[in-house]
């Protein structure tokens, strides 16, 4: 809502500037979002008639101007405009003004004295552009300053108002609340009721009586609708953002933004028969005022007459019925529409007016009919004409039921103690009827609040008035308990600091992706999408974070970054026959050498098994790594994670078609889980520290190239074998001395009796047994 | 015994010949060891008479005293030289840099996420969580934001069908939980939020910080008192003025923005109330019973005012000489 300051000030002057006024309006919950003048300063600039023109001697675009600026005595002014002419009136400004940049002296002007300058509209900051003198009406008084003339030494306030303060949406209506923050006296215009000069009358049938509990209109006849509107009346419709159209026009508007109260004025001539407000037939089509045609249904109230619609109730007239300057005499309507009937249905057609506006979050029903004597008087005033009698036809208003409240309620909830004197003051201050008993009021709201309906609404209402920064700062009261604290529950910082600790940067990616990485980096075809997508490359939701990672590092690679350490965490989000669902996960990526660039060790690219120490680092030594394929990585070098049975993630080399696509110098390596199976730990419980030394012993065997290591280790692993503290791979070697298709590889064993110290001969049977496994299971031979 | 003082000066030249331990042990083996010549000459005592025995004996101890004598001080002058060796070939340029593994960092975002979860955490609020795709009735419905209503035009939202969006704000996790559990309940519930809204202030996907309160005794004064204390420790200033004026949320009442001093104005950090009735109502709380106050905070408004970020963008664009600040 943006309005004139000084418009505001006509009908309630407190005695703040304004910004003061600004601050109180803020602090009341009607916030100041601007606070702008009107106009760039300036000084010492007056309205001049040029009496006389001459050519200047020396330059083919001057003349030289004889300016009356009501001294007595006329100024030669040098002046280059085009349309500058004897007769014209125009802003001059003297010696010693100031305008916006610059200051006006005395001068010669190619070998002429020059006492001031004649001015354009931009020249005095009122326009971008303009195109000679600003020339002013005949009539403007000789002598007067500009910024009089133009009430200028104003300023545009613009509200953000909350969807709940609908009586806000008009000058009255802030001035009222003004008064009441203030306490300054209130001057409203005067509305009296306009008295009836002819008998034609409209008839109007209420069909719906629920959905326009309030009709009322006239008919004007004879009006001059081509009747130029007044200077005062068009600075401000301008200074409240609506552009003037029409003198009938910009009364309806005027009215709107002085009253809160749309009107609509239709044709007389134009309408066929009497008028009915109903809802829309199927298929009944309409014109609206922006020349859009709309289908119409069922659930939109119209004004119709027996042609079919003319205009849609509350929201916007039709163009068939439209007041034009060759109307002379129109229809006036001033109604009260319900609004549960209005709302949604201007979004549903993707506009927005400021009738439909004000009509879905409430008007008041009480002033419909002054509403309508004040457009009329002012109809009269400035097109003339003839008004008939007014007709009303009233159906049932909305009811505005008592709101308790309890002074001690008032008093638990604001946490600040009140009196029934401090609440007294308060609804006197807003004007809202109560009745006192005892501790309690029952307060009946005034018509123009909407937003009165429970006792929080009016603790609210005190809050307001009294003042938000009144209340007290003041730390609560409460119980003192420690927080549950479950020690085998890990919390997502701690896979952040891990992974942070071992050079990984943490990124945010959006939740939403290009289709197309979920469709190839993750063989998602149907994944969740948006249905109204801010871009076409962020329109589905991701199922997996590799995208956002991939993307990120691409945007730095083209920032000259070579090695780069990415993770994130963050949903996932998947769909159900019965829903949604959402898996946390963490993901990343390294690509680039192992290290950074440096003395101390020769540089090596990143590859599998340092990214694998990462995964282990967050999923523990339980997890089994399984050989799978995904279709974001390469099939010889990816892994399932499993973690208890279940498999909670990936690792694994980016495929090399992918690498190709994005033209990444070098691969990438990648790794996802899930955060939750990775966020248990057991809690440690003792077990006695053996007293007698492990015995270590190594051994090397050949097997097939295909046989896996796990494969090896859960073989070795199966013997349950008490003795065998643990068992570890420390070399793996293939060629010389190894058979092609085969490799060799080293196992250390300790092994370990808690009750006694091992013998060798112990030991050797251990070992025994564990090489005999290898060679049943897995064709293993001992390498010498 | 002049052979004896012979051996003395024999081994003391052989000794100082000697330029490593291993030598040096070698020597030693040709007087001391098993047929060195002082054991020799030990054995041969035994082919003395009983009177002299004991006068040889002695003589031989003292030489052979003086031999390990002479050994000692030899082993200690290898050793030091080895030392001193030692010492001179590793000497190192201390001033070499480490070895590197690459420096890593939390994104800004957590590390404001972390320090509003400490400082909550410190007087008692658990950390809550909600889903992101959320229905209809968790977003709007149950917050008192009925379909059609004014306010949810305010909210710009993504669609995932017709009775789902992605949350536009964190308050349905509010509900969740209430919905779970029994007052008093005390919560933070951090986490993305999306508004369909892009420009040079605005990101379609960003992160707000839900609290919640509900108590027997929790008042406005309370929600002021707790929001200013907060935001007085999160930004370590004790003078931080913190303002609240009256505003509009369908799920508090009274509603209040929050502004914070910051330079010579105000800054909008975030909106608060007390829980309307009709919240507590969907959840089943009784509302003549108990009281909550709610609030909302920007977690990347906060992270900006923090470290001085000034364009929000930066959060999302992920340039590593970006975040690599924040490390």
């Amino acid at each position: 809502m943006q309005f004139s300051e000084q418009w505001l000030r006509q009908y309630v002057n407190p005695a703040l500037d304004s910004e003061g006024l600004g601050h109180a309006l803020t602090m009341a919950g009607l916030e100041v979002e601007a606070m702008e003048p009107v106009a760039a300063g300036f000084s010492k600039v007056v309205v001049a008639e040029i009496v006389s023109v001459e050519k200047h001697p020396d330059a083919d675009r001057l003349q030289i101007c004889k300016v009356n600026v009501g001294t007595g005595e006329l100024l030669q002014i040098v002046c280059g405009a085009p349309n500058a002419r004897a007769g014209l009136k125009a802003p001059c400004a003297l010696v010693g003004a100031e305008l916006p940049g610059f200051k006006i002296k005395q001068a010669k002007v190619r070998g002429v004295e020059s006492f001031g300058m004649m001015c354009s509209a931009k020249e005095l900051g009122l326009a971008e552009e303009s195109n000679g003198l600003l020339e002013l009406a005949a009539e403007a008084e000789i002598g007067q300053d500009i910024r009089a003339l133009f009430e200028l030494d104003d300023k545009l306030f613009t509200l953000k108002l909350t969807p709940n303060r609908t009586d806000c949406l008009s000058i009255v209506g802030i001035a009222r609340d003004v008064t009441a923050l203030t306490g300054a006296t209130l001057s409203l215009p005067t509305i009296s009721p306009v008295a009836a000069g002819i008998d034609a009358k409209q008839t109007v049938t209420v069909s719906e009586p629920a959905a326009c509990p309030r009709y009322t209109g006239r008919v004007i006849q004879g009006v001059n609708a081509a009747a130029a509107t007044p200077d005062w009346m068009v600075r401000r419709l301008e200074r409240s953002g609506v552009r003037s159209i029409s003198a009938i026009v910009d009364i309806t508007n005027y009215v709107l933004l002085e009253q809160g109260q749309p009107l609509h004025a239709f044709d007389a001539d134009k309408l066929q028969g009497g008028i009915e407000i109903r809802y829309a037939r199927a298929g009944e089509t309409l014109v609206l005022l922006n020349e859009q045609t709309i289908e119409l249904q069922p659930d939109m109230l119209v004004i119709a007459d027996n042609a079919g619609a003319l205009a849609l109730a509350g929201i916007m007239g039709g163009d068939s019925s439209a007041v034009s300057n060759d109307t002379s005499n129109i229809f006036l309507e001033s109604a009260f529409f319900a609004p549960g009937v209005i709302v949604g249905k201007a979004r549903r057609l993707n506009f927005s007016t400021d009738s439909s506006y004000r009509f879905e979050r409430g008007v008041d029903f009480a002033n419909t009919l002054p509403a309508l004597e004040r457009a009329t008087s002012l109809v009269l005033e400035i097109c003339g004409g003839e008004p008939g009698p007014v007709i009303e036809i009233l159906g049932s208003l909305p009811a505005r039921p008592p709101v308790r409240l309890r002074i001690a309620r008032l008093t638990s909830v604001l946490g600040i103690s009140l009196t029934a004197e401090d609440v007294i003051d308060v609804l006197k201050k807003l004007d809202f009827s109560y009745q006192r008993n005892d501790d309690e009021f029952e307060v009946t709201p005034p018509s123009y609040r909407f937003d009165i309906e429970i006792e929080e609404d009016l603790i609210e209402e005190v809050a307001r008035l009294y003042g938000y920064d009144n209340i007290p700062a003041t730390p609560p009261q409460a119980e003192l308990r420690m927080l549950p604290s479950a020690e085998a529950n890990l919390n997502r910082n701690w896979l952040r600091d891990s992974l942070a600790a071992s050079g990984y940067q943490e990124i945010v990616s959006y939740s939403f992706v290009d289709e197309s990485w979920e469709r190839e980096l993750l063989g998602n075809a149907a994944p969740i999408a948006l249905k109204n997508p801010i871009a076409s490359n962020l329109s589905v939701m991701r199922t997996g974070l590799w995208g956002g990672l991939l993307e990120t590092l691409m945007y730095n690679l083209n920032r000259k970054q070579e090695r780069v350490r990415l993770f994130e965490i963050g949903a996932t989000y998947f769909s159900h026959a019965d829903g949604y669902s959402e898996v946390t996960r963490i993901s990343g990526l390294a690509y680039g050498d192992a290290a950074p660039e440096q003395w101390a060790q020769p540089a090596r690219e990143v590859d599998f098994f340092d990214v694998k120490a990462e995964v282990e680092r967050l999923a523990g030594g339980d997890a089994l790594y399984v050989a799978a394929q995904h279709p974001a990585l390469h099939p010889g070098q990816t892994a399932q994670v499993v973690l208890n049975g279940k498999a909670i993630g990936w690792i694994g080399k980016l495929h090399p078609k992918w690498q190709q696509q994005y033209q990444l110098p070098r691969s990438a390596i990648l790794f996802e889980l899930e955060v939750e199976p990775l966020l248990k730990r057991k809690v440690a419980q003792y077990t006695q520290v053996p007293k007698f030394p492990p015995v270590r012993r190594d051994m090397a065997v050949v097997v097939d190239e295909n046989i896996t290591i796990q494969a090896l280790m859960d073989t070795m692993r199966s013997a349950k074998n008490p003795l065998i503290n643990d068992i570890a791979l420390f070399d793996v070697y293939r060629g010389k001395g190894i058979a092609e298709g085969k490799k060799s590889l080293a196992f250390l064993v300790l092994i370990q009796d808690t009750q006694k110290t091992l013998t060798d001969i112990e030991a050797d049977a251990v070992m025994a047994s564990l090489l005999d496994l290898l060679v049943q299971q897995h064709g293993a031979t001992l390498r010498n | 015994m002049q052979n004896l003082d012979h051996i003395i000066s024999e081994a003391r030249c052989d000794f100082s010949a000697c330029g490593n331990i291993a030598d040096l042990e070698q020597a030693k083996a040709r007087y001391l060891g098993k047929s060195g010549s002082l054991t020799e000459a030990l054995k041969g005592l035994g082919k003395l008479s009983a009177e002299e025995r004991p006068a040889a004996g002695a003589a031989i101890n003292v030489v052979k005293q003086q031999v390990e004598a002479a050994l000692k001080e030899k082993r200690d002058a290898i050793l030091l030289a080895e030392q001193e060796r030692q010492l001179a070939s590793e000497s190192l340029d201390v001033t070499l840099p480490a070895r590197q593994a690459g420096e890593g960092g939390l994104h800004p975002v957590s590390l404001t996420l972390r320090r509003i979860e400490e400082l909550f955490r410190s007087i008692g609020f658990e950390v809550a969580e909600g889903p992101e795709i959320e229905s209809d009735f968790y977003n709007f419905t149950a917050l008192n934001i009925p379909e059609d209503h004014p306010a949810r035009a305010m909210h710009d939202t993504f669609y995932v069908d017709e009775q789902h969006v992605l949350r536009t704000h964190t308050s349905p996790v509010q509900v969740h939980y209430m919905q779970d559990k029994e007052p008093p309940l005390k919560i933070i519930a951090p986490g993305r939020v999306y508004r369909v809204d892009s420009d040079a202030t605005h990101s379609p996907m960003f992160h707000q910080v839900e609290g919640l309160w509900v108590d027997e005794n929790i008042s406005f004064a309370n929600l002021k008192g707790v929001v200013q204390d907060f935001l007085q420790r999160f930004f370590e200033r004790d003078d931080l003025q913190v303002r609240f004026r009256p505003s509009f949320f369908p799920f508090t009442e009274p509603s209040a923005e929050m502004d914070m001093s910051w330079g010579d104005g105000w800054l909008e950090i975030g909106g608060c109330g007390m829980v309307h009735p009709e919240v507590f109502g969907h959840v089943g709380i009784d509302s003549e019973k108990y009281r909550g106050f709610a609030f909302g905070l920007g977690v990347e408004r906060l992270t900006m005012l923090r470290y001085g970020v000034n364009d929000l963008r930066l959060f999302f664009e992920n340039d590593l000489r970006f975040l690599k600040q924040f490390a």
